[in-house]
């Protein structure tokens, strides 16, 4: 059988990541803290997840040393995602006017 | 007619790397995932499917509360804790990120000393994520009960606002506490199979009868990481939304 040799790297990487995750979450739970409003707090909270997401599967997970054949078939099939997203917002604004429409009549 | 035999027939074919690589892997005949353990592959390909339950919940979550004409309850108020007479947004689940951070932090470490085979240190590691693991779930039940019993939240309606508030909350959260409870009690398994020895002595598995391996840690440890980075959307999404 073939064997794979073990994911084998200096503690001290994960120490790092792991005070860098406590700041991005630290980070995040100022920005409903100091309540940052609108644009600014969508796209603060998107960035400190997306970051710490790919912390954590970079380098947690060991994704950033697999081979690629491995991190294609893994990272590439949830970026189909975007259309479920898409789909279920154009949805959502359709459903939120008619409902508008129909049951708060004075608003159109 | 001769053909020129290669000198050593036991050194491997040198991998290619980069797009080749990817090519080349796929390509093979042979198993796609070069360099990893077939159960590290198969726990990434679950990780995918679970990667898509969970994106169905909260794809469902922000449709319906895009959808909905009543304001939606404010996360930063509900889940507001009073501590020394001060009334604090959020807390409690500031409080749970990081403890789930520090226990994938733990359970990384715990990876790293069972390829050293450090026993000790991993059975150590291991059992603290674990702990870590259970007073995750621990604060989650008591979210739950305040939430249930003081609020007054139901599945199909609620006293602050948007009646999809109730549902979306329990059925995210309650998925997500789901997988954090097995992965506790997986994880006192492994940690009892490293201070065995099972894992230096290749005794086969209960369940499956494989034979063990320090493999199962790191496997063990993308599952609890899996469960980490769930709740980083959860947190960026449901509760700062």
């Amino acid at each position: 059988m073939a064997h794979a040799e073990g994911q084998q790297h200096p503690i001290g990487i994960y120490l790092k990541i792991w005070g860098l995750l406590f700041v991005l979450s630290t980070a995040s739970y100022l920005v409903d803290y100091f309540h940052f409003q609108g644009y600014l707090r969508w796209f603060l909270i998107i960035v400190f997840m997306l970051l710490k997401a790919g912390l954590i599967v970079a380098v947690f997970m060991h994704m950033m040393w697999e081979r690629l054949a491995l991190m294609y078939a893994i990272v590439v099939p949830p970026l189909l995602l975007m259309v479920l997203l898409g789909i279920g917002a154009l949805e959502a604004d359709y459903t939120f006017l008619t409902r508008s429409v129909f049951f708060m009549k004075g608003l159109f | 007619m001769t053909q020129a035999i290669p000198a050593n027939t036991l050194e491997p074919l040198p991998l290619p790397e980069g797009i080749q690589g990817v090519v080349a892997d796929w390509s093979s005949d042979q198993r796609a995932f070069k360099k990893v353990p077939w159960g590290k592959a198969m726990m990434w390909i679950f990780l995918v499917s679970d990667t898509f339950i969970f994106s169905a919940f909260l794809i469902s979550y922000m449709t319906v509360r895009m959808s909905t004409t009543d304001p939606w309850p404010n996360p930063g108020e509900v889940f507001a804790l009073t501590l020394w007479g001060k009334k604090i947004p959020l807390i409690l689940i500031a409080i749970m990120t990081f403890i789930l951070i520090s226990s994938s932090g733990t359970m990384a470490m715990a990876v790293n000393f069972g390829y050293r085979k450090d026993r000790v240190k991993t059975f150590v590691l291991l059992l603290l994520t674990a702990a870590l693991g259970a007073s995750f779930v621990g604060m989650q039940a008591f979210e739950w009960s305040k939430l249930i019993f003081e609020e007054g939240v139901r599945p199909w309606g609620n006293p602050m606002g948007a009646a999809q508030f109730g549902s979306a909350f329990f059925m995210i959260t309650g998925f997500h506490g789901t997988h954090v409870s097995i992965g506790v009690i997986f994880l006192i398994i492994v940690a009892i199979k490293v201070l065995r020895g099972d894992l230096d002595h290749q005794r086969p598995g209960f369940l499956t009868g494989r034979k063990g391996n320090y493999e199962i840690v790191e496997i063990m440890g993308l599952y609890w990481h899996f469960v980490d980075l769930v709740w980083v959307f959860i947190f960026a999404l449901f509760y700062l939304w």
